[in-house]
């Protein structure tokens, strides 16, 4: 503390400046801040000697279950469900986005039709209905409507697996909620990208493809990462149709020896990490699609969390950048 | 033949209940550079998207090289073109805006290929090479691989001609060009231009640099309200107008 107060010695012999050159700049001390920290952390490690000794959580069966198998085959479901559903999402819902957008009153329409159905009712109710869609249409058949042409068609339960079904019912509520992401996205662009790239000769399409929706990623990328996180932790509803996510094998478990605490505690591990790794693609996409955009570098969390201006250490790091 | 390679009919055009267009009589023949001079909302910078059918026409005919602007005259009738054919006529016909309108996301060089390999279907290194050759006739050989927002208002518009250029168009339009710029950057683009007129480049520009527009071009059109007050040669429509409107407007900028 007290280093940071005192003032830096200018070496005014060999700079020969008059002494109102030489004068150091001292940024504002922020002892609140100091204060507020060792609070905090008193605090933090209060509840964490709390929860460590608490027998109630019976950390014992926490280590068990943490690297079990059974956990393991439901996080690689979890995982591949959510790359799979958000893959679905966020394709459909660029389409749809762009569909919405569309001068054509057909596409506008369906396309406000699928937001308003898929986004209007809860998704648990859709994971249900794509799990027993089979109650519904025993058999999936593709003809002409209205009469008895059929062409191709199949039994439902053997397409509809409770993966595909949730897959299905994921990817689906989740275009609903990407299309709205990428039409703002969309609509952020300066109109006269386009009229440039048309004064070139590019067509609609390409000029989305090239122009528009690469320019749009900036402001589309941190809500999708939102949505990815929040799709991670949705993926646990499918258990309702025993799709062996984590969150499926997770309560197979506790039905079974009824630590229901010490179990949730695992998976709720298993998420935590999960959504911390997820941070990682998602600051190299914002990095990669920030290209060209302005010259200033936004700080990483660990420079927020430890490089703010006021203490000593970002002191001695600004004026040695300086040299 | 020598058809003109502008040629306005009676253009009309109208949002609402306002008509920015009120019937625009004009001429531009090949290898001329035509100002368009005007208080702002006379109607020049509309009438310069119509060219390129950026803005639809509501009335009178717009041919470029011969060919109608965005529609096809069939039985009578003007059909609008779908956005196929559109897109090609408008391949012919570069413009550069008044907010330079560079693709943010891709390098000084991108901006001058994209068109020609995406469009025109010229091979990636062949279109890098005369990018490269673009950049270093608008003086910016070293600045390819920067992207827009490093580079200063006047470079990136010098930019914007170069990608324009890419596509071998045989007619630019400059929607002020250098009304955006810092006074001492538009010396830079206008001499762009003017090398771009002396090699026989068919321009059309909207304009308030009245010096630039003596000096280059070979008509000058003074537009007021959606209609041509004056045309004629730079000389003339600039230094004795015959019409007060444009003694007034000229009195003001000068």
């Amino acid at each position: 503390m007290t280093d940071a107060t005192a003032p830096t010695r200018t070496p005014s012999v060999i700079t020969k400046k008059t002494e109102d050159e030489a004068l150091d700049v001292v940024p504002v001390r922020h002892y609140g801040r100091w204060a507020a920290a060792v609070t905090a952390v008193v605090a933090l490690i209060g509840l964490a000697g709390s929860l460590a000794k608490n027998d109630n959580l019976h950390w014992d069966v926490v280590g068990d279950y943490l690297f079990a198998g059974l956990i393991f085959d439901g996080l690689v479901t979890t995982l591949w469900l959510t790359a799979a559903a958000m893959a679905l999402g966020l394709a459909l819902g660029t389409v749809i986005a762009v569909m919405r957008l569309s001068a054509s009153p057909v596409l506008y329409g369906l396309s406000s039709l699928f937001v308003w159905a898929f986004r209007g009712t809860p998704l648990l109710v859709q994971i249900i209905f794509w799990g027993y869609a089979a109650a519904l249409y025993s058999q999936i058949k593709i003809g002409i409507p209205f009469t008895e042409v059929t062409f191709v068609s199949w039994d439902t339960n053997a397409v509809l697996t409770p993966a595909v079904a949730a897959l299905l019912a994921l990817g689906l509520n989740e275009a609903a909620y990407a299309s709205e992401i990428v039409r703002a996205g969309i609509q952020s662009v300066d109109p006269g990208q386009a009229e440039a790239a048309h004064s070139l000769g590019m067509r609609p399409a390409l000029t989305m493809r090239r122009i528009v929706l690469p320019q749009a990623m900036r402001v589309i990328i941190p809500p999708m990462g939102n949505e990815t996180i929040n799709m991670l932790k949705m993926t646990a509803l499918v258990s309702v149709i025993a799709a062996h996510d984590l969150m499926s094998n997770i309560q197979e478990v506790y039905a079974q020896n009824y630590q229901v605490i010490p179990l949730l505690v695992v998976a709720s591990c298993w998420y935590l990490v999960l959504v911390s790794l997820l941070s990682i693609p998602q600051a190299w996409l914002e990095r990669r699609y920030g290209r060209g955009a302005a010259r200033s570098q936004s700080n990483s969390a660990v420079q927020r969390l430890f490089g703010s201006a006021g203490t000593p250490w970002a002191r001695r790091t600004k004026k040695e950048a300086g040299r | 033949m020598s058809q003109p390679m502008v040629q306005a009919r009676g253009v009309r055009k109208r949002y609402g209940s306002l008509e920015v267009l009120r019937g625009i009589d004009l001429t531009v023949e090949r290898g001329q550079v035509c100002c368009l001079l005007g208080p702002s909302g006379s109607g020049k910078s509309t009438f310069l998207r119509c060219i390129n059918h950026l803005e639809r026409v509501d009335g009178g005919t717009l041919k470029v090289d011969g060919d109608l602007v965005g529609y096809r005259r069939h039985a009578g009738k003007l059909h609008e073109l779908g956005e196929r054919e559109v897109a090609e006529r408008r391949r012919d016909i570069g413009m550069v805006f008044q907010r330079f309108n560079l693709f943010p996301h891709m390098t000084a060089l991108d901006n001058v290929c994209e068109a020609p390999v995406k469009v025109a279907g010229v091979s990636k290194a062949e279109a890098e090479a005369e990018a490269q050759r673009l950049l270093e006739q608008v003086g910016l050989a070293d600045r390819a691989g920067h992207f827009p927002a490093q580079l200063s208002g006047g470079q990136q518009q010098r930019v914007a001609i170069a990608r324009a250029l890419a596509m071998k168009p045989k007619l630019m339009l400059f929607d002020e060009p250098t009304s955006a710029l810092d006074p001492e950057l538009v010396g830079d683009v206008l001499d762009v231009m003017r090398r771009l007129a002396a090699d026989g480049m068919t321009m059309v520009v909207v304009t308030h640099e009245i010096g630039f527009a003596r000096e280059v071009a070979d008509t000058a059109v003074f537009m007021d309200e959606g209609v041509v007050v004056e045309a004629g040669a730079p000389r003339q429509v600039l230094t004795e107008p015959t019409q007060e409107r444009t003694r007034a407007f000229l009195s003001k900028v000068l």
